[in-house]
């Protein structure tokens, strides 16, 4: 067998059907044998899409994405894909082209040090030497990128190893002597960290991607149930627990809810689970939850203790670690678990500052915008974003009700995320309406890959918040560098309806309050790619906190849905009231 | 105490290519400074022991322990203690002598420091000394006076005391 026929089998033996990828000099010989082969190949237009797609299908599907490039050009164009999803923890794994191995470092046509290049953005990475190592390499690969924290993993194929004839043989037990996560939390800290929460009055869980990656939102739901703890998630843990759910508080942090950056600063005991702490999360580190002892929870040992003093470090998987607090919590008196008080007490205070979703403004609001949005489509619709303001209106306005139905780019922030991970998004589920949210700028840095979703008929539909700017740096602009607009107005944009027209796919602009139900609803009807050019007030701003702050500094006006007289001021929870 | 101590970090890793570089590439990318690495082969045939010498406070060291624990290539990785560790480093000093007085001072000084004389030329001897890095700062400054036209250190390396590995 040669070499590129061992790529494909050893893929087709890890389960894979589909991958993206764009084929290039190097890769001819593995594109040779993919020409017939049963695996699905989807040409986009761009690696940059081919990367973004493979994470877009791992995030949706809880599967591996696959992407494919050639080498120097092709494999640089995939960083940008491979980057977002080490930040993310996605599992991806992605095969780049290389030159013959005997030309390596000898700067020849389209050679670049992928290795090198791509060491810091992922979680491993391999270079085939010699055909004989592909199925043991692929194996590996898809192991690390899928197991303890999932990440992205690299394989570089130099051309003649493709070529070369080999003995195939099945790939045996992998063995990785320096590669053994931590599954299981253990016993002693899960009883420590049981006790602290049973002891606290003021107890709230704070949930990241970690929960969605491991399939904790039953477990999450049961023990945030069964301690009455409010739940509130970073970015990436959106969707962890159904944010129609009374004991959810919504995102936290920089664009997060009110309710949110206030609870967190009067609770007494954080439970912290698959979240990392990042700067956008916590705000100032100081003043994050200062008064609060703070469970960590996290697959990754490194993340405990890297930004935020921990009280109760529990390294191990989501799902396994709360079935086991589930467990020794249960065993406890049920006062000691009644924290309803408190409670009531959050839910009372989330209940006078839910923001404002209707506008009858013209040009839109997109509070208004992505009202109509989730009236429109259903709970299982897949929606991706991209990065900026369309993302944070998003992750602020948007109710999530299930895992892996959000999907961002939020460690990177990758402007032209949003409408490839949609592209992969609905190759992975076809049978789940997919709807990417973007803005104008993100989403003109991918639009070429139209002609992938036109050729391969997905039907994805692409909403373009469109306000012609740079919608977050301009944000920062007018709050913090004296409305010096510096670069960021995108006014000469194309028509976004005719270059999608352009492409063959149908395409309609939006600009009343009533229409984008209306069109979201005959895109999805459609069952074709549809674009939708929504206007929107390039004015809105949505609150935040200012970078270096502390949560509670709020600046903005944020509007909410039930107007009270006066400024909402949070009073805090009198701590001899809660439950003991 | 003083916050930022120096460390000695022990780790085992996978004996083949581009290891060293994932190391390195971590401690740069991660902004901690390596004074010091030394890699050889260890005991096992597949593996190789990397020592480095890093100075951090122990919130540094706690990070720069996991993130290297955290990569595949590396099978073990632990903090020295210092009080039961052993340190050891070698050093070749090319020492210009001008006059036979010279050489022969330098090659007393060598004796005490228990260092060998490997090379002679009209005009330069070269000495070969192990010891703790602190011994061979001594000898160094002995000899500075005669002139000193080169200096090659390996950069320490160690190992526990007693039964107790890595």
């Amino acid at each position: 067998m040669k070499g590129g026929e061992a790529i494909i089998k050893s893929l087709l033996d890890q389960g894979v059907e589909t991958v993206f990828g764009y084929p290039g000099g190097v890769l001819l010989p593995l594109y040779d044998v993919l020409y017939d082969s049963e695996l699905r190949h989807i040409l986009v237009r761009h690696e940059q899409c081919a990367a973004h797609a493979a994470d877009g299908f791992a995030r949706a599907s809880g599967r591996i994405g696959v992407c494919i490039g050639t080498s120097g050009p092709g494999a640089t164009n995939l960083i940008t894909g491979i980057a977002t999803a080490y930040m993310d923890s996605s599992p991806v794994v992605a095969i780049a082209g290389q030159v013959a191995t005997g030309l390596i470092g000898n700067d020849a046509f389209q050679e670049v040090d992928t290795i090198g290049i791509t060491m810091p953005i992922t979680k491993h990475n391999y270079q085939a030497m010699k055909a004989e190592e592909i199925p043991g390499m692929i194996k590996s690969a898809f192991y690390i990128a899928g197991t303890g924290r999932n990440g992205p993993v690299v394989i570089d194929l130099p051309k003649n190893v493709q070529e070369e004839e080999f003995e195939y043989e099945l790939a045996r037990d992998i063995e990785l002597p320096g590669y053994k996560p931590t599954m299981k939390g253990h016993p002693l800290q899960v009883k420590k960290a049981a006790k602290m929460i049973l002891n606290s009055k003021k107890p709230v869980i704070l949930a990241g991607g970690g929960i969605i990656l491991s399939g904790a939102s039953e477990e999450l739901l049961r023990f945030s149930t069964m301690i009455d703890a409010p739940v509130t998630t970073s970015l990436m843990g959106k969707g962890s627990i159904p944010e129609d759910n009374p004991l959810s508080l919504g995102m936290l942090g920089m664009h997060g809810r009110k309710t949110s950056n206030l609870i967190i600063d009067d609770c007494d005991c954080l439970i912290s689970i698959g979240c990392r702490f990042s700067d956008r999360t916590t705000g100032s580190i100081a003043e994050f939850a200062k008064n609060a002892k703070i469970v960590h929870i996290d697959v990754d040992p490194a993340e405990i203790g890297k930004n935020v003093d921990v009280d109760v470090p529990i390294v191990g998987d989501a799902k396994s670690v709360l079935n086991d607090l589930i467990n020794v919590v249960g065993k406890a008196k049920d006062e000691n678990k009644d924290h309803s008080l408190w409670l009531k007490h959050v839910i009372d205070f989330k209940n006078t500052c839910m923001p404002r979703l209707s506008f009858d403004d013209i040009p839109l609001k997109p509070q208004q915008v992505i009202k109509e949005l989730s009236e429109a489509i259903s709970h299982d619709t897949i929606v991706t974003t991209d990065v900026g303001q369309n993302q944070m209106w998003m992750a602020h306005y948007f109710t999530s009700r299930n895992p892996r139905k959000f999907i961002s780019s939020g460690g990177l922030g990758t402007m032209g995320f949003g409408f490839p991970a949609a592209m992969g998004a609905k190759i992975a589920m076809p049978n789940n309406d997919v709807v990417a949210v973007c803005g104008d700028g993100g989403f003109l840095m991918v639009c070429q890959d139209l002609a992938t979703v036109k050729e391969y008929d997905i039907p994805v539909v692409i909403c373009v918040l469109d306000n012609r700017r740079l919608g977050m740096v301009s944000q920062w602009q007018k709050l913090f560098y004296n409305k010096r607009m510096s670069y960021t107005d995108l006014g000469q944009s194309p028509d976004f309806v005719k270059l999608a027209e352009s492409f063959g796919i149908s395409a309609e602009r939006v600009e009343k309050p009533g229409e984008m139900y209306e069109t979201v609803k005959k895109a999805i009807r459609s069952d074709e790619p549809y674009l939708i050019d929504v206007v929107i007030d390039p004015d809105e701003i949505l609150p935040m906190v200012p970078s270096g702050c502390g949560l509670t500094e709020i600046i903005g006006e944020y509007k909410v849905e039930r107007e009270t007289p006066g400024e909402i001021l949070y009073k805090p929870m009198d701590k001899d009231k809660g439950g003991d | 105490m003083d916050k930022s101590k120096t460390h000695i970090i022990s780790a085992l890793v996978l004996h083949k290519p581009g290891v060293l570089q994932r190391v390195a590439g971590l401690f740069t990318r991660r902004g901690y400074n390596i004074e010091n690495i030394t890699v050889g082969t260890s005991e096992q045939e597949n593996l190789a022991r990397m020592t480095i010498i890093a100075k951090g406070d122990e919130k540094v060291l706690e990070q720069v322990t996991k993130q290297l624990n955290k990569l595949i290539d590396v099978i073990k990785v632990r903090d020295l203690d210092p009080e039961i560790t052993v340190k050891r480093e070698l050093c070749l000093i090319k020492v210009h002598t001008s006059t036979e007085k010279n050489r022969s001072e330098i090659i007393q000084y060598a004796n005490i420091f228990r260092g060998r004389i490997i090379d002679v030329s009209p005009e330069t001897l070269t000495i070969e000394i192990t010891g703790s890095p602190e011994k061979i700062e001594a000898l160094i400054d002995l000899v500075r006076t005669f002139g000193i036209k080169e200096i090659a250190r390996t950069g320490p390396t160690a190992i526990s005391r007693g039964n107790k590995t890595i």
